[in-house]
């Protein structure tokens, strides 16, 4: 706790100074002071808390599922096949130069106004940060750990079991933690553009209602959620990884 | 039990040549140390034996046999302990055993035995990290000696520990080498070292490639004693061979 006091009190301190200038413009519909949030956050909790957070939960967890698979799939042909890595490496890279928002109306024109249009943009936007890192992982295993192996009989197989998926766990990690915070402004993005609900969806409402407070109040819960998420992914690796410091 | 016959060897990519028409053997059971400048090729030696390079010409026998007929011939212990950090020692020294599909139960042990003849039976259940780095290199050795091979390749295992480890370790190994009774192939660039382990020493003077080892027999019986070392013969035999090393090494 200790360790986290500067950063908690410069939050705080932006936080007073937020609430400050909210109170000195006085219009919530323009700038809503925290403490106006708070009030509607709780005022809205029933729809945000029953309606809204699982459909978006629903569109990230499927969304990162799915990206998970498909990273770890692709790192692993990479790694195996130096020839798909040649083949697949640069397009992966030049997939992240498409601008995902301007896109994503094509998905919502494509799969309508169903989960599958905010799951496709929330892979698009993760599942990239996946693939490289782990494949990056599977790269950074030491070449005479892999030699000693194979003067153990090792196979191909043994060598990626035994050895690349261990070096690559920490990797995996970084790369979870990194797709999580991204996997949500994904959905919200998706959710924003066409939806019947969801956080992205409500906020966009709000505006429309001029509800300033309302705007926020879900991309507070937004956040809180990633941040929480994240926060049990690094209690897991912690407790998986504690060899972290060794390599 | 191991027979260099005329064996050629170059880096792909390199001008020149690491080893040309080198032949030389050991015989069962014999510890037998390589000294050499460095970068002469001595540990280029151990990758052709343990396969990781063909030669390009000549052939190597163990047994008699081709290496490429034979598996499970030789362990090899390099100088960094390579133990996977997120094994426990047991299961790191079980690993050649887990990939020649050893039974679990025989793998347990067989791994204590080991573990209790190299002296570290109560870190069975602990990670590297918790180990200093005699120990560490203890382990390495220990996982060697469990690939079941009957030739270990010493790739210079003591040189990244201190001094007074360093001289520990020498007699341990020694101790476990008559124990054992295994076939010990031993790099290094410390003439001392190699007179107080080797019965016989395989010195490399020719710059690269180099064509023979010139080979010595250090005139000391088992069990060896640290006080040998100040013998008249043995200090005249460090001076020539740090002579030969050193009109070897050109700056």
């Amino acid at each position: 706790m200790k360790k986290k006091l500067p950063s908690i009190l410069l939050v705080l301190t932006l936080l007073l100074i937020w609430q400050g200038i909210a109170m000195a413009i006085d219009a919530a519909y323009i700038l809503p002071s925290p403490t106006n949030i708070i009030v509607r956050l709780w005022e809205l909790r029933e729809p945000l808390l029953q309606v809204h957070l699982p459909a978006t939960m629903g569109v990230t967890s499927l969304g990162l599922l799915i990206s998970v698979i498909l990273g770890l799939l692709l790192a692993i042909a990479m790694d195996w096949n130096p020839k798909l890595e040649k083949a697949l490496y640069p397009v992966i890279v030049a997939s992240q130069t498409i601008p995902t928002t301007a896109i994503a109306p094509l998905f919502i024109l494509w799969f309508g106004y169903t989960i599958w249009s905010k799951v496709l943009v929330t892979i698009l936007i993760t599942f990239f940060p996946i693939a490289i890192t782990v494949f990056d992982g599977f790269k950074s295993t030491k070449r005479e750990m892999e030699e000693l192996l194979y003067t153990y009989g090792a196979t191909k197989k043994d060598i990626f079991l035994k050895l690349k998926l261990p070096t690559a766990l920490p990797h995996f990690f970084s790369a979870i933690k990194m797709a999580i915070p991204l996997s949500v402004i994904g959905a919200a993005i998706a959710e924003w553009l066409g939806a019947q609900k969801g956080l992205g969806y409500f906020s966009k409402r709000m505006m429309t209602q001029l509800d300033g407070a309302g705007v926020f109040a879900p991309v507070v819960l937004l956040s809180f959620v990633a941040m929480l998420t994240v926060w049990v992914i690094t209690i897991v690796e912690n407790k998986t990884i504690k060899w972290r410091k060794e390599l | 039990m191991l027979r260099f016959e005329g064996v050629s060897f170059r880096y792909p990519g390199d001008a020149q040549g690491m080893v040309e028409d080198l032949s030389f053997q050991v015989a069962d059971g014999e510890f037998v140390a390589i000294i050499g400048a460095s970068g002469c090729g001595k540990s280029t030696i151990f990758r052709l034996i343990n396969g990781l390079e063909k030669p390009d010409s000549g052939r190597i026998l163990v047994d008699e046999k081709p290496i490429q007929t034979i598996k499970n011939y030789s362990a090899f212990m390099p100088q960094k302990d390579l133990l996977f950090p997120w094994r426990s020692i047991e299961k790191n020294i079980c690993l050649p055993m887990e990939l020649a599909k050893v039974p679990p139960k025989e793998q347990g042990k067989r791994g204590a035995q080991v573990l209790e003849q190299v002296g570290l039976a109560d870190y069975a259940k602990k990670f590297p990290k918790d180990l200093s780095g005699g120990m560490k290199q203890r382990v390495a050795f220990a996982r060697t000696l469990l690939s079941g091979a009957d030739m270990l390749l010493l790739d210079e295992p003591f040189s990244a520990l201190d001094y007074l480890t360093r001289v520990e370790m020498q007699e341990w190994l020694l101790q476990q080498w008559e124990h054992y009774h295994k076939t010990i192939l031993f790099i290094t660039h410390d003439v001392e070292e190699a007179i107080f382990l080797a019965k016989t020493i395989y010195i490399i003077q020719d710059s690269r490639p180099f064509k023979e080892m010139e080979r010595i027999e250090v005139p000391l019986t088992y069990p060896r004693n640290r006080e040998d070392l100040k013998r008249g013969e043995i200090v005249e035999l460090k001076e020539s061979l740090i002579g030969k090393l050193r009109r070897s090494v050109s700056l």
